[in-house]
């Protein structure tokens, strides 16, 4: 699937997802409409439970959507059967998550190779390429690491290069900062942004935390299922806050 | 990912250690337990198993087992060498006797009275003496257990193992003289009691207070003959049991199994450590998928297809479970080696069991992998964001 650098990596429309049947039906998604364009850094911020993870779970296609359709890289995820989709996901997605979800009993190398064999990559070559990768985040050091060695950052780093190893073209991270001290979230965010915008990735980071919101390119705001307002960072400089 | 899978296995050393102990002793109690049961059940025949030149044999028709017997008049083994198909019959006594130790202790034995002509119903091996001694006077020969053990002289210090009876020894049965011309290897009965070997008339003389004393007789059917159609019609000619060794065998097991009690109970307690044990080892590997059913869901969102879900579950059930049992059975074989003594039943591990054994652990290990697979395949992949 060809996409040229500006048709939009994400297209969302009319989303709609509600968990669960009758009286204890929650409507988590109740419409939304989204774009996000290559090398964007797209923050979805909004009150718990408003429905913010259910929507990246929906864009990541780890999640189905009750109605509305969602596009990624020009492809509709609905029309690719399950196997296709998981491919898919392999393929062109990298995650982030609020509690790292490393793999303990392997070392920052393998845990940051895993999404390189699960695309096939031979073993030799999905360590080498996690060598760099590892190296691009501050950590080149660490190879033989395991990740209950390191700090809550320094793991969080290491899941970023786990989320970028296999070159995903969209990033999608569900407060990759919430588990962390304030300075350490914004290294981290540091880390995330210049190597997304870097190599001209959309980013999705779900947030509770203002402080990181510098960083965003675009600020969509949630509230009970819809996406009230996208704003433009103000034009004050994201480093200023780190 | 297949590395990765076995990495998880062994990466938690304490978890893997775990797992592979719980399914080790799991094997123990699956191996060891049945293999003790078959081990007592094979006694049950063990003299059928023992005399093997026969292919037919003849009783009373109440006798139920090998290890119980009924006087037959002498004239039914003329009868017997009569019938069509009978190539020859010879006669076998089997009675317990008390003998008389050189101390003056007395022990129960059993007391086989073999054809005089043929000495057929004899030892197969000959750890001391040959068979044909039996025709010297008073010539009995003992079982190498019994020679060891109950028969074996007491030195009077408690404790001390008794010195073996050997050739040359003298025993007294029924106030008569009896001398040991022979041990020999003998598979140990169900009670575990000495065999004594003698000729037919012989065992007469020591038996005297007993009118009739044939037990058995013991026949071979011509050659090119069923044995089990000539059996039938020794059965219609005459109005006693014929079995061939195969149907008395299980004839033998048939009863002991559906009247010792203590065999039943065993067998219950059996059959329970074998559902613990196989339970034991799939709520084992079950747990430890669970465990690590947090990442097999971030591997499944980040695009591990479900057949490679399903293929590193399967490595680590398979591998756990072949290093569990191995543990298992090699464990067992070494306790059961270390054990024995030389003078009761040995525990034989046999092949079928531990094929049967290994194939229970291999399909609890694959149903637990089963169960295991299915709790990740249903898995959410949106559930990683769960924290
Ligand atoms: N699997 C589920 N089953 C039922 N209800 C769910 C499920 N997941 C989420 N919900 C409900 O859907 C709504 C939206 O949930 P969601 O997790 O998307 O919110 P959120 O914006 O990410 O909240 P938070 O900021 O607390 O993480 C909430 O009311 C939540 O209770
Ligand atoms: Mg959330």
């Amino acid at each position: 699937m060809e996409t040229s650098a500006t048709s939009p990596v994400v297209v969302c429309r009319g989303l709609t997802k509600t968990y669960g049947v009758g009286d204890t039906a929650t409507r988590a998604l109740r419409g939304v409409d989204l774009d996000v364009q290559p090398g964007e850094l797209l923050m979805l911020v909004g009150p718990s439970g408003c429905g913010k993870t259910t929507l990246i779970s929906v864009i990541a296609g780890i999640l189905n959507q009750d109605r509305g359709s969602c596009t990624l890289f020009g492809q509709d995820l609905a029309l690719l059967s399950p196997r296709e989709r998981v491919l898919f996901r392999g393929r062109h997605i990298g995650f982030v998550f609020q509690a790292f979800n490393l793999v303990p009993c392997l070392t920052c190398l393998e845990n940051i190779a895993v999404p390189l064999l699960i695309n096939g990559v031979k073993r030799n070559e999905a360590l080498r390429r996690a060598a760099r990768h590892l190296d691009q985040v501050g950590l080149g050091d660490r190879l033989g690491t395991t990740p209950g060695q390191l700090s809550g950052g320094q793991q969080q780093r290491v899941a970023i290069a786990r989320a970028l190893a296999h070159d995903p073209g969209l990033v999608v991270c569900d407060e990759p900062t919430s588990a962390l001290d304030h300075a350490t979230g914004a290294r981290v965010l540091d880390t995330l942004k210049s190597l997304a915008v870097r190599d001209n990735r959309a980013m999705v980071i779900v947030t509770h935390d203002s402080r990181i919101f510098p960083y965003a390119d675009r600020i969509a705001h949630m509230d009970d299922g819809i996406i009230l307002e996208t704003s433009l960072k103000p034009e004050t400089d994201a480093r200023s806050c780190a | 990912m297949y590395r990765i899978a076995l990495q998880m296995l062994f990466g938690d050393r304490g978890k893997y250690l775990g797992i592979i102990v719980g399914i080790a002793m799991s094997s123990i109690i699956i191996i060891q337990q049945p293999s003790i049961l078959l081990t007592m059940l094979s006694h049950t025949y063990s003299l059928i198993t023992d005399i093997s030149l026969p292919d037919i044999w003849v009783m009373d028709k109440k006798v139920r087992t090998s290890e119980d017997s009924r006087a037959l008049l002498d004239t039914q083994l003329y009868r017997v060498r009569g019938i069509a198909g009978v190539e020859w019959a010879v006669p076998l006594y089997k009675g317990s006797l008390t003998v008389r130790l050189e101390n003056g202790e007395l022990e129960r034995a059993i007391m086989l009275g073999l054809d005089d002509a043929t000495l057929i119903g004899g030892p197969g091996i000959m750890v001391e003496g040959s068979l044909a001694d039996l025709r010297m006077p008073d010539a009995v020969i003992v079982d190498e257990a019994g020679a060891r053990g109950r028969l074996a002289r007491q030195t009077g210090r408690p404790g001390e193992p008794g010195i073996p009876l050997r050739v040359g020894d003298t025993l007294e049965i029924n106030e008569k003289r009896a001398t040991v011309v022979g041990i020999a290897k003998a598979t140990p009965t169900f009670q575990s009691q000495p065999i004594l070997y003698t000729t037919y008339s012989r065992a007469k003389n020591y038996a005297s207070s007993e009118r009739k004393l044939l037990s058995f007789i013991l026949a071979r059917a011509k050659p090119g003959l069923d044995p089990e159609a000539v059996a039938r019609r020794i059965a219609q000619d005459t109005d006693l049991a014929a079995y061939t060794a195969d149907e008395f065998k299980r004839r033998s097991l048939d009863y002991m199994l559906h009247n010792s009690a203590m065999l039943m109970n065993f067998g219950f307690v059996v059959l329970v450590g074998f559902v613990v044990g196989t339970a034991v080892t799939g709520q084992i590997f079950y747990n430890f998928t669970l465990d690590n059913l947090r990442y097999f869901g971030v591997f499944k969102a980040m695009g591990a297809t479900d057949r490679m879900l399903l293929g590193m579950i399967l490595l680590q059930a398979l591998l756990a479970g072949l290093m569990g049992f191995g543990i298992g059975s090699g464990v067992t074989a070494a306790f059961a080696a270390s054990t024995w003594k030389g003078n009761e039943m040995k525990l034989e591990v046999g092949l079928p069991l531990l094929c049967a054994s290994g194939l229970a652990v291999l399909l609890i290990v694959l149903a637990a992998a089963f169960f295991s697979a299915r709790k990740v395949l249903r898995l959410e992949p949106a559930e990683v964001f769960k924290s």
